[in-house]
């Protein structure tokens, strides 16, 4: 494996897409900037996830939950407070790692299902909360018409808004992945008794790896805000927290980049297919049998495969199928 | 005030019935074969749909009630099984997420056919005259409807008792959730015992949507509502527990007929809220889990 948090030929696909994203707008209508936005966003948020469910090994079975925090603090700030919009910003990932903190210190002591299940309810609380508190968060209508501030309101800006926020975000995630710490949570992920073994503090690695992802979630539910304009209860429920796991597992979870495929080719399936027939999710049901059948490390699991041979997928090198109490 | 307090205790009762009956059999897939099945939801609302199909089919009398009651989760496990056989069985040796994968595609797949199959119309089905109606209970009136559920969850609990603990396949089916190894080792075709389990989980599913079906509106998405609730259930019960999913029943129904009670504009937060103090106080559930 390489070594150094800076490697040409690993880095040079990724510059390759932003220059492409960058010059994109000029040259594709307003709905393609439009659904290519809403891609950057989902990616953002699967990446996220796979910092914990690909990196760290966790079952985080509720990371919209955070994303739905984010969403839900830059919108309030917005419409209920006579701040600033930036406040939002800053308050909006922060809001969310906050609550990651207080959820993840709950389920780093649970171990797999457990963790996983004890996530779900947690989470499945703040929704019932965004779902019935009509005088604050709008209940389960949501709050539309979010005023979003002029410079990044129109279809265009804010595409290039959530394309720098993205390009920020990756590098920063990148460098958190070849960190040290990135490595200790890849091994605790492979082997946690080992890691115990040696003396590294397996749950506070893991709790500090839930906060850093949740941060990352928030922000991407800041991006939804500007993209749409609305929030709604369905941001926090656990059917999109499965969509975004999904995602990670499609793309390729022992990858850095398999997720943002993993979004693309979902919303790209919901966009399309959608337009054809309303029942994508069937397609996308026979899709994801065909890739469990034939592709099991995912899309981007499978490419790395074939271009650079075992090395550079991670591998399953604990994947016995067990659950470890 | 206290025999209202009773009704809704009643009520509360009644809906962990059917509760019950759903998550019993979420618990005893993820108990043999350990695998948490996302579809079960799609399979209660299948149960539901067919009930409501069969019911039409019949002529819609006392007569076609029952036997749409007894037939459709044989329906639900007809789709299980074939799934099951078609799919299921060549993912075994592979990674636990993959099975969980396999199973959430097979619930997007299954909600689309069920919208295909019935469309997005809400479905209704009345019951007989023999389960019509309310008594006077404590003063005031409660629904014969959730007496007859009342009755049915432990009959339930106690023929799945019996099946798990006195027949040889049943025995065959605990003994491959503590050790499969063992089990394949001295000759049983673990496979099918797993087919067999699968099947069974999922009849129980099509039971408890085909129960439920006369008390609420049938329609798409009340397989998010069961799955979510019923994998709880089965957490803070044990996994794989069948006493434990009753128990975890019990608490969901009972504190969200306690939160309709006392600040019914959140009464959906209490029950997460008791599997939160649950899992903290005892995270593994309250009774022993099967592996």
């Amino acid at each position: 494996m390489q070594r150094g948090p800076f490697n040409w030929k690993t880095v040079w696909p990724y510059v390759a897409v932003f220059a492409a994203l960058l010059f994109m707008p000029l040259a594709l209508s307003r709905f393609y900037v439009y659904i290519t936005a809403v891609i950057m966003v989902t990616a953002l948020l699967a990446m996220s996830l796979n910092m914990v469910v690909g990196h760290g090994g966790m079952y985080q079975f509720h990371h919209a939950a955070f994303y739905g925090v984010g969403a839900y603090t830059f919108a309030l700030v917005l419409t209920r407070t006579q701040l600033p919009a930036w406040v939002g910003f800053v308050l909006a990932p922060f809001a969310a790692a906050f609550t990651g903190l207080i959820i993840g210190w709950f389920c780093v002591r649970l171990n797999k299902l457990y963790f996983g299940m004890l996530q779900i309810s947690l989470g499945s609380l703040i929704w019932a909360i965004a779902f019935r508190w009509y005088s604050l968060t709008g209940g389960d209508d949501g709050i539309h018409g979010i005023p979003i501030p002029d410079a990044i309101s129109t279809i265009s800006s804010s595409y290039y808004f959530i394309l720098f926020v993205l390009g920020a975000c990756i590098i920063v995630m990148y460098m958190i992945y070849r960190s040290p710490f990135g490595k200790t949570l890849q091994a605790i992920r492979d082997n946690p008794e080992r890691c115990e073994t040696v003396g590294i503090h397996v749950r506070g690695h893991q709790l500090f790896g839930i906060v850093i992802a949740t941060f990352f979630a928030g922000i991407a539910g800041v991006l939804f805000v500007v993209v749409e304009g609305s929030v709604f209860p369905d941001l926090l429920f656990w059917v999109l927290s499965l969509e975004v796991f999904i995602m990670c597992l499609l793309g390729g979870w022992f990858t850095f980049a398999g997720p943002v495929l993993g979004a693309a080719i979902t919303v790209g399936l919901r966009t399309f297919v959608g337009t054809y027939t309303e029942y994508w999710t069937l397609i996308l049901g026979v899709i994801l049998i065909l890739l469990i059948f034939f592709l099991p490390e995912g899309v981007m699991g499978f490419i790395i495969d074939k271009t650079r041979g075992r090395e550079g997928a991670g591998g399953l090198t604990d994947a016995k199928g067990r659950i470890h109490q | 005030m206290l025999s209202s307090l009773g009704v809704h205790l009643l009520v509360g009762l009644s809906r962990a019935m059917i509760l019950f009956i759903v998550s019993s059999g979420l618990s005893f897939v993820l108990g043999v074969l350990r695998v948490p099945n996302v579809a079960h939801g799609s399979l209660y609302m299948i149960g539901a749909f067919s009930a409501f199909t069969l019911n039409q089919v019949f002529g819609g009398g006392a007569a076609a009630f029952w036997l749409a009651l007894l037939l459709s989760p044989f329906v639900v496990a007809g789709v299980a099984l074939v799934a099951e056989r078609g799919l299921f069985c060549h993912l075994y040796q592979r990674e636990h997420l993959m099975l969980l994968l396999f199973t959430f595609a097979l619930m997007l797949i299954l909600g689309d056919l069920v919208k295909i199959i019935w469309g997005s119309d809400y479905r209704s089905i009345t019951s007989p005259e023999l389960l019509a109606g309310s008594l006077p209970i404590l003063g005031s009136s409660f629904p014969k409807y959730n007496l007859f559920l009342l009755i049915v969850g432990p009959v339930v609990a106690v023929a799945l008792w019996l099946f798990t603990n006195k027949t040889k396949i049943g025995k065959v089916a605990r003994a491959a959730a503590v050790d499969r190894e063992m089990v394949d080792a001295i000759g049983i075709n673990v496979s099918w015992v797993f087919a067999f389990a699968f099947t069974l989980g999922c009849f129980l599913g099509g039971l408890g949507g085909a129960l439920v079906a006369p008390t609420i509106s049938v329609s798409l998405g009340m397989d998010h509502d069961i799955i979510i609730e019923a994998f709880l259930i089965v957490t803070i019960g044990g996994l794989g527990n069948m006493w434990g999913a009753l128990i975890g029943s019990l608490i969901f129904g009972v504190t969200h007929s306690i939160g309709v009670l006392l600040w019914p504009q959140f009464a959906i937060v209490f029950p997460y809220l008791a599997v939160v103090i649950v899992l903290v106080w005892r995270p593994t559930g309250m009774l022993k889990s099967v592996w």
